[in-house]
């Protein structure tokens, strides 16, 4: 295979990764950041201790969790249908993305408040601020360089996740690397691909690594 | 200036699990005083601190602040309330997102004070703690006193009716803790500031406090206005404050004296009865806005009229048996 042949499927399958992880990095922030705050807020000793609602979002968190990738891709299917229309195609693939990547935010999401000292609660708890405030004032800006590193993490297992995504027929460029280099032994598309991706990786990573360095004043 | 109460806690327990934080503690300080608490960590003052303001929601027992009882509050009343009760903290506490001007308009913005008026009294608030020019800054380029400035400005934003201080100089060095020090007792003049505070070193209460409230084991063992301590027999303040070599040898006599050190008491008394006094040991300390001095004599010979006769002079005389 020539570069002249290879560049458009490279770029194509780019695309599509992008539009992978882009939509589902989208959505995991949506659900993934209330739930990571919820999981601190509803906790024992947190602003609204309430212990039951805790322990079942714990639950639902860890079983996301426990379910390989392409495990949970398949076995949510009946759901991806529900929500899309469709079970085949990229944005097929971002249902089950986002239901992969939001626990493992939220997990993230939690870590980094929980770095937030308590005495700054207590602190703007004594002042008289309510609960809201202290989430939206406090709890979230003070972890704002956790968080940013936390969603660059997520974005990079996003990648990772998308590609499985042939499957399903995703497209990107996990799917070109398995359905060229591995199916019809193109060797050279593989090690084009792997290159590409491991680029897209550490590019995502600097990008965060820099804004989180930025963020921060400790 | 001192009738009106500004803090009134009674009966307050708190109880964690089987363990006994505050053992039936009442507390009571008066508008402009520098009130100290004093004891030992674990000896439960800083949950004493944390119950003025509900930070620790008390077992048993009322708190009442400026009036207002406020154990029977509900939480939005009782965040209005916080609002008028300023606090600083041992760590400072402050929030490493936000600027230094920014920590200080926070308590205003939870106030709902709008934008233009909080940058007036931001302005106004760090020019009050010595701070004006560096409101651009953030915590982490600030030293130590610098940050518990910002801690006080912040805590007073809200123009409260009482400051509570968590150990507010006990991260400190000695000479940034005197500069805190300086800075409470100076607002505490100025605007007539309430200040509750709970420590565990004695300096600080030495240096800046009016009433002190020694506590242990959950109890306060002992409370009221330094000046009427320091003539009450057998005060634990006294004997701590003045380095004596304890338990007094028996039959020695103790003499706490206030007012003017260099009135020649002892000699006076020497001379006009037939007694030799030698001196054990003693010391001055100048503490609630005068001087104090405390002197471990034996007496040999006539001891009663000259103990009667140095009672007379308004020393405190303590005779050990």
């Amino acid at each position: 295979m020539t570069w002249d042949e290879m560049t458009p499927l490279l770029w194509e399958a780019a695309g599509q990764t992008a539009q992978m992880v882009g939509w589902s990095t989208l959505f995991t922030l949506l659900f993934g950041l209330p739930l990571g705050v919820a999981l601190v807020v509803f906790d024992r000793g947190g602003l609204r201790p309430l212990p039951a609602l805790r322990s079942v979002l714990g639950m639902l968190v860890n079983v996301g969790r426990s379910l390989p990738f392409i495990v949970l891709m398949i076995a949510i299917i009946p759901f991806t249908r529900l929500v899309v229309g469709t079970t085949i195609g990229t944005a097929a693939v971002v249902v089950p993305l986002t239901v992969g990547a939001v626990p493992f935010f939220a997990r993230l999401v939690e870590t980094a408040l929980r770095e937030v000292g308590s005495d700054v609660v207590q602190a703007a708890q004594a002042m008289g601020a309510s609960r809201t405030t202290i989430v939206r004032k406090v709890l979230l800006p003070e972890a704002f360089p956790g968080l940013v590193a936390g969603l660059t993490v997520t974005v990079v297992a996003l990648i990772g996740y998308s590609a499985m995504a042939g499957t399903i027929g995703g497209g990107g460029l996990g799917d070109l690397a398995v359905r060229y280099g591995y199916q019809r032994f193109e060797t050279l598309l593989m090690i084009v691909t792997v290159v590409v991706l491991v680029v897209i990786v550490q590019v995502v990573q600097s990008l965060g690594d820099a804004v989180a360095r930025r963020l921060s004043h400790r | 200036m001192w009738g009106f109460l500004v803090i009134q806690v009674s009966g307050l327990r708190k109880l964690y699990g089987d363990t006994v934080a505050l053992d039936g503690v009442d507390l009571r300080v008066r508008e402009g005083e520098i009130y100290g608490v004093l004891g030992q960590s674990g000896a439960g003052k800083s949950t004493l601190l944390r119950c003025v303001n509900l930070l620790e929601r008390p077992t048993a027992g009322t708190v009442t602040v400026a009036g207002q009882d406020l154990t029977a509050l509900p939480s939005r009343e009782l965040n209005r309330a916080r609002q008028r009760i300023g606090m600083i903290h041992q760590h400072f506490a402050l929030l490493s997102s936000r600027t230094v001007a920014g920590n200080v308009a926070f308590p205003l913005e939870v106030m709902g004070v709008p934008r233009a008026e909080r940058a007036r009294r931001v302005a106004e608030l760090l020019d009050l703690v010595g701070l004006s020019g560096r409101g651009g800054d953030h915590p982490h380029q600030l030293s130590g006193g610098q940050k518990q400035r910002v801690g006080i400005a912040r805590a007073l934003a809200g123009n409260p009716s009482v400051l509570l201080s968590d150990e507010a100089t006990s991260a400190l060095d000695p000479a940034t803790t005197r500069s805190i020090l300086d800075l409470l007792k100076r607002l505490n003049a100025e605007l007539g500031l309430t200040i509750l505070l709970i420590t565990h070193e004695m300096n600080v209460v030495k240096s800046v406090c009016d009433s002190v409230a020694i506590m242990s084991g959950g109890r306060i063992e002992e409370s009221g206005a330094i000046a009427d301590l320091i003539r009450t027999p057998g005060s634990r303040l006294t004997r701590e404050i003045f380095p004596l070599p304890e338990p007094a040898p028996s039959g020695s006599v103790t003499l706490t004296f206030t007012g003017d050190p260099q009135r020649p008491v002892v000699s006076e008394a020497v001379r006009k009865f037939d007694v030799e006094i030698s001196i054990l040991g003693g010391s001055i300390e100048e503490l609630a806005g005068g001087s104090v001095g405390r002197l471990r004599v034996s007496i040999a010979g006539d001891t009663a009229p000259a103990l009667a006769f140095l009672r007379e002079r308004g020393l405190l005389v303590e005779v050990t048996p």
